[in-house]
């Protein structure tokens, strides 16, 4: 017990003594959260759009001002008809509303009978399906959603992120993406430049057992870890506003189970890599891939192709962002994760009976 | 003999990576309180033979013993009793001399304290650095240190994989001293070197190549058993020299050894006769004197006449 004490404080004095590193495992969960929270998100905003009038009447003229008060719209003045393409192509605008000769009569005629021939078209730049797509979104609420309010045929509520906020998407995404990569890399790294320097022989060559090697190396990364999860937890709350309204004990249990998955899935690497720049590449890029693309962060699983699917399944990080997307956002109970959490148990004691009986206590 | 007074006994131990034979049946056997140095250049396998007695490795064929224990066997019982010193620099270079001392006491669960004494000549000339981290320290000051760490633990047998290389003269010197001391206090030790000169220093040698033991003997023994006659010879244009006596027929072999190229007399010598044909091929200031071999002109000539059986 002693020398694992002892071991343990090794390992912290190497960690402390890195600077640069621990700077960058402990900066990198902030940076990462600011930048998804405020300057990378998926909500469109500043949709630029002109208009294209015939005959201005007082019906366009209520339909323009909701549009250019609209938070979410730029209002870029009216065009001419032939001005439309080269508006489009040019960027000044991503959206043209051309109105109808006879506007206010169609209206009226909508007003009355529910039906009627179209009475406005959205001229849409494409470019970007993801704009285009809410762009369209937000003109069809702004001038179509209002004008047939008296016949409301389907009304929908966004439960839990009524705003759709990003933010909200992300952070339990990044919270999946960055625990493994803090613990993979640098518990992998760390015991491969053991290998790398030779010191590994010298601890090999000693009574200590190669399980008191290991956990002692899992331990400060684990503790280093935690303060990231605090940090991530604090920021998400109070900066960018996340509701939390799940239990905290249970956000917290399933969290350290993943960090154990993580420092296993390092160790792993680690009785494979034989080279520290190997063990990098392997815990950045290989991994990273898999908990971008596969785990639902960015893309919902359920669009992926049916090959896809089982392939994402054993990407931990999917259950882990599924967990605390129900814990973060919905604020779901305990027995509503249950699923994840015995999986995400499931994966951490295979991973780490498998990487160490990997261990071995020879060079070969 | 019986292991009680063996420290290390090595039976036709071999290995191979792949294709290449890094040790091919290798028997050795240091007695205990010995210095026994393992002589040989880069390839002999003497870092592999190391890592096979520290139990870091296993043969494939053979068997060992250190300290009465098998290697195989016993590997966990082994490894609390060596000290095991790797060529490369195996501490940690951002820890001070005092936190690597310390750290590698407890990974035997002893203490410095405890065996104080036993490395305290060596510590005593580092130990005014001891805030200073490793890897700042120069290579015989991180040679002694890593001498402490392997010590610490009073180990039975001490192996030392190249102790000495990159270290400078001085240094050097002081280091095979400490090893001396160390033996006083009944230790055993393996050491291993590419430098012939440091041959000397040893109880006994083992002479390697290539992964082969060319000869076991005490240093001195190695040198009176040289039969045959050995010459200094040199001239003015040494590398046409050479040329000239690799070609002579009353030249056994010859090689490059600093002033002098040394050339192994064949039957037919006579250094007058010699002197007059080099003289005639055009050398000047030509010199040939006797000289007394040492272990590298031993070391060469096992060498070529192991290539001799062998065509």
């Amino acid at each position: 017990m002693i020398s694992f004490l002892k071991f343990v404080k090794k390992e912290t004095i190497h960690i402390l003594r890195d600077s640069r590193t621990m700077l960058i495992a402990l900066l990198m969960p902030v940076v990462q959260i600011l930048l998804f929270g405020f300057a990378i998100s998926t909500e469109v905003n500043n949709v630029n759009v002109a208009v294209v009038v015939p005959k201005w009447d007082e019906q366009i003229r209520q339909s323009v001002e909701k549009l250019a008060s609209n938070p979410y719209i730029t209002f870029k003045g009216e065009i001419t008809e032939r001005e439309i393409d080269q508006c489009l192509r040019s960027g000044k605008t991503d959206a043209i509303v051309v109105f109808a000769h006879d506007f206010d009569k169609l209206i009226t005629q909508w007003k009355l009978n529910g039906q009627g021939n179209t009475a406005m078209q959205f001229i849409m730049d494409a470019s970007n399906t993801n704009s285009a797509q809410a762009g369209a979104g937000y003109l069809n609420n702004i001038l179509a959603g209002n004008l047939m309010q008296s016949n409301n045929l389907v009304e929908t509520h966004m439960l839990f992120n009524p705003q759709m906020k990003s933010a909200f998407n992300f952070v339990p995404g990044i919270m999946g993406m960055i625990f493994i990569l803090i613990c993979a890399i640098l518990t992998s790294v760390a015991i491969v430049r053991e290998k790398e320097t030779g010191t590994m022989d010298v601890l090999l060559v000693s009574p200590v057992r190669p399980i008191t090697i290991i956990l002692a190396k899992m331990a400060p990364y684990f503790i280093l870890s935690c303060i990231n999860l605090a940090t991530i937890l604090l920021l998400a709350r109070f900066v960018l506003g996340i509701p939390m309204s799940g239990n905290l004990g249970s956000i917290i249990v399933v969290s350290m189970v993943y960090l154990l998955l993580s420092l296993a899935l390092g160790l792993l690497i680690s009785t494979v890599a034989k080279k520290q720049i190997v063990a990098l590449l392997i815990s950045a890029a290989v991994m990273l891939m898999p908990i971008v693309m596969l785990s639902g962060m960015m893309f919902p699983v359920e669009n992926m192709p049916a090959v896809l699917k089982p392939v994402s399944a054993i990407v931990p990080a999917r259950w882990y962002i599924d967990a605390m997307r129900k814990l973060l956002i919905q604020g779901a109970s305990f027995g509503l994760i249950l699923k994840d959490f015995v999986i995400l148990v499931g994966m951490t004691v295979a991973i780490l009976a498998i990487a160490l009986k990997n261990f071995k206590d020879k060079l070969e | 003999m019986d292991s009680g007074t063996l420290a290390i006994e090595v039976n036709n131990i071999s290995k191979s990576y792949g294709n290449i034979k890094a040790l091919d049946r290798v028997s050795l056997n240091v007695k205990r309180g010995e210095i026994f140095g393992l002589i040989g250049p880069d390839g002999a396998g003497k870092s592999t033979l190391f890592k096979i007695l520290v139990t870091l490795l296993n043969a494939d064929e053979g068997t060992a013993k250190v300290d009465g224990l098998d290697i195989g066997k016993n590997y966990r019982d082994i490894r609390s009793r060596v000290g095991y010193m790797p060529g490369k620099f195996s501490l940690y270079p951002d820890l001070t001399i005092e936190e690597n001392m310390e750290f590698f006491a407890t990974l035997f669960g002893v203490t410095v304290e405890q065996n104080y004494e036993l490395v305290a000549p060596i510590y005593k000339q580092i130990e005014p650095f001891k805030k200073r981290r490793a890897g700042r320290l120069s290579g015989g000051m991180k040679q002694k240190l890593a001498l402490c760490c392997a010590l610490i633990h009073k180990p039975s047998v001490l192996f030392l994989d190249e102790p000495t290389t990159g270290v400078d003269a001085v240094s050097r010197s002081e280091f095979w001293d400490m090893l001396h001391n160390l033996r006083k206090q009944g230790l055993s030790i393996l050491v291993s070197t590419p430098y012939m000169d440091e041959a000397s220093r040893c109880d006994r040698i083992a002479l390697c190549n290539t992964g082969r033991v060319l000869d076991i003997d005490s240093p001195h023994n190695m040198v009176d058993k040289f039969n045959g006659n050995l010459y200094g010879i040199k001239a003015k244009d040494m590398f046409g020299l050479l040329n000239d006596l690799r070609t002579n027929a009353s030249i056994a072999n010859c090689y490059t050894a600093g002033e002098y190229h040394h050339a192994l007399a064949g039957s037919s010598f006579n250094a007058q006769e010699l002197k007059q044909n080099l003289e005639e091929k055009g050398h000047s200031n030509v010199e040939i004197k006797p000289i007394i071999p040492d272990i590298e002109d031993v070391f060469i000539k096992l060498l070529s006449n192991e290539q001799h059986q062998q065509q």
